[in-house]
């Protein structure tokens, strides 16, 4: 596949990508709560859009003009706060406030305390709705920003994500690129006898495609095929994208990576070490 | 004696649609967001005469709500419709996430509250809704009491920036206020002044409550004070205070729930301030069914007749 990431790009992203994970174990640990699972295996994601797609500031983090993001999977707010961390919206010391009193790093998402938050969630399945919201929104005024939005697996079990799906395909809506962080884990998952607990097979490309969305299937991990996705998407037209990224749930540490045990687990100090280690090294 | 209520009848909906479709199209920013029952709520009038300003969500209330947000943060004023049974249960979560926790600037018209709903039911009718939205931080809800207080009610909201929860009701009623009325946010209106006891109703039962006020007047020479409350949220409990002071007696009343509903806020805030006998009118934690209006009135137990028992009973409470 023909490549649009430099090498040097991708060497950036790949870094701000470890870096990041490395904060977010930190910050739950640290905060002895959180989500860990869903925020590592959305990483690759936030830091490619935030470093690479984005049209967004951190001098101006409300412009009218910037580039939305709404991350309907809310739960994984720790893992969106550490690439904005890292990206410069606020120091990186601030993210060990997270899920503390009086902290502007709520549990979920809250959009009325952080700059750079274009939208509340954390009750899953609505995140969609409010990104297809912003896609009308831009439509209606003629205004040139896109709108990105991330989904979780589980969550698609929600009957509104496909209220909007259906909604966002009726006014045509390609300025709209949903990005499906297709992780095949949730929280306490379906019993399926053999203790992994995932979620079982359900098409979902066919299911997009059904619902008349543009739809690109990657591996959600690799910076090229998430930076080629994006750039595909961005030529479609009368339709909105998704872009099905096939990830690991726990991604970066080798004892979180795929089992439903790290969903939101609190790694314990010799955890974290072990993690930090691992990220480093990059295993 | 003469009475204030008007012969003529009109439906909330005649108000609701022709100031809808004003507002869109004195403001660039304002569109109607359709749950498809434009042709019960009114809405249609916007689809008709103003058809790029109307967004047809079709049969999704949830995505619809979450959609208003996310239209709200790129600076459009979006105006939903739907049933208020539909509203306040369907998408309330919807609402509490991405509407009234960020104070996004969306408004929310509830058709159909009530009792009465044209032979529709239960399951159409909405008892509930101001109970369930004025437990929501940062909410507005208003139970306008006649075509003109809903143009009001409707310029008011179109004016402030953040939710607000507007009840309305499918039949006609007589028309209670002028073109000179003001709406004020928080603000009760005193209709009929009394010495004896105080009704204080809203929405579709002040005009059944000033019924009620003038018989009881006439045919037994009890002088009752009828204080209408189209601001549920924020209350003027200021006024029912003074009621409280200057009669001694209160009756709530309104087409909706006994619990959590008008009823309550006043309860809470005499046991609060000024605890004095109380009565209220309402449907008594029950479920309904499909019927015709007066008959359904009665059965329910909110027709002027039965505000007129509950204000013969809290005269013995005093
Ligand atoms: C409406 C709603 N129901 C339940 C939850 C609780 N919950 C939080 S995360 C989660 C699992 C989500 O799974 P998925 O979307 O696959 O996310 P990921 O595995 O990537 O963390 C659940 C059930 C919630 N936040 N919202």
């Amino acid at each position: 596949m023909s490549t649009l990431l430099q090498e040097e790009q991708k060497n950036l992203l790949i870094n701000k990508s470890k870096e990041a994970r490395k904060q977010l174990i930190k910050a739950v640990n640290h905060a002895g709560a959180g989500h860990i699972g869903g925020p590592m295996s959305a990483m690759d994601l936030f830091i490619n859009l935030y470093f690479n797609e984005l049209n967004v500031s951190t001098e101006d983090p409300d412009n009218d003009n910037r580039d939305r993001f709404v991350l309907s999977k809310g739960h994984s707010a720790i893992g969106l706060y550490a690439a904005l961390a890292v990206r410069g919206f606020f120091p990186i010391e601030e993210l060990k406030t997270f899920d503390s009193l009086d902290s502007r790093l709520q549990a979920h998402p809250d959009m009325t305390i952080l700059p750079g938050l274009d939208m509340s969630t954390g009750s899953l399945g609505q995140g969609i709705s409010a990104a297809v919201g912003m896609a009308l929104g831009a439509k209606l005024q003629n205004k040139e920003f896109r709108t990105y939005c991330i989904v979780g697996d589980g969550e698609s079990q929600e009957g509104q994500v496909w209220e909007a799906a259906d909604v966002a395909s009726k006014y045509k809506l390609d300025n709209l690129v949903a990005i499906l962080d297709n992780n095949k884990i949730q929280q306490f998952g379906w019993n399926a006898g053999n203790g992994k607990r995932e979620i079982p097979a359900v098409n979902a490309h066919g299911r997009w495609e059904a619902f008349g969305w543009h739809v690109i299937d990657i591996d959600g991990h690799n910076h090229e095929e998430i930076t080629n996705a994006l750039h595909e998407a961005k030529q479609v037209s009368g339709k909105p994208t998704i872009i099905i990224a096939n990830t690991v749930k726990g991604k970066g540490v080798s004892f979180m990576e795929d089992t439903i045990k790290w969903h939101s687990r609190v790694p314990t100090d010799e955890e974290l070490e072990l993690g930090l280690k691992e990220l480093e090294a990059g295993v | 004696m003469k009475t204030i209520l008007s012969a003529e009848k009109q439906t909330m909906r005649d108000g609701l649609s022709k100031t809808m479709l004003r507002l869109s199209q004195e403001d660039e920013n304002v569109y109607v967001l359709d749950g498809d029952l434009g042709t019960s709520t009114k809405a249609d009038v916007v689809a008709d005469n103003n058809p790029e300003k109307f967004l047809q969500m079709g049969i999704a209330e949830q995505n619809m709500m979450s959609a208003a947000a996310g239209l709200a943060t790129t600076g459009i004023q979006p105006w939903t419709f739907s049933f208020a049974a539909f509203l306040s249960k369907r998408s309330i979560d919807q609402i509490q996430v991405q509407i009234a926790q960020p104070k996004l600037d969306v408004k929310m018209i509830g058709g159909y509250s009530g009792l009465l709903t044209g032979l529709t039911g239960k399951t159409h009718q909405s008892l509930e809704d101001i109970a369930i939205f004025r437990t929501l931080a940062n909410m507005v809800v208003l139970a306008p009491g006649d075509s003109k207080e809903v143009e009001k009610v409707m310029e008011f909201a179109h004016q402030y920036d953040g939710p607000v929860y507007i009840r309305v009701a499918r039949d006609a009623y007589p028309i209670l206020f002028d073109d000179d009325y003001t709406f004020e946010l928080g603000k009760a209106i005193t209709l009929k002044e009394g010495t004896d006891a105080t009704i204080i109703s809203t929405g579709t039962q002040t005009s059944r409550s000033v019924e009620a006020a003038e018989k009881l007047e006439e045919e037994e020479g009890i002088s009752v004070e009828v204080l209408h409350m189209p601001s549920i949220k924020p209350l003027d409990t200021e006024a029912i205070v003074k009621a409280a002071e200057k009669t001694g007696a209160i009756v709530t009343a309104e087409e909706h729930s006994i619990i959590g509903g008008l009823g309550s806020a006043v309860a809470e805030t005499l046991v609060e301030e000024k605890p004095v006998p109380v009565v209220r009118v309402g449907v008594k934690d029950r479920n309904s069914e499909s019927g015709p209006n007066e008959a359904m009135l009665d059965k329910y137990e909110i027709s002027p007749n039965h505000v007129v028992d509950a204000v013969k009973q809290v005269l013995k409470k005093k």
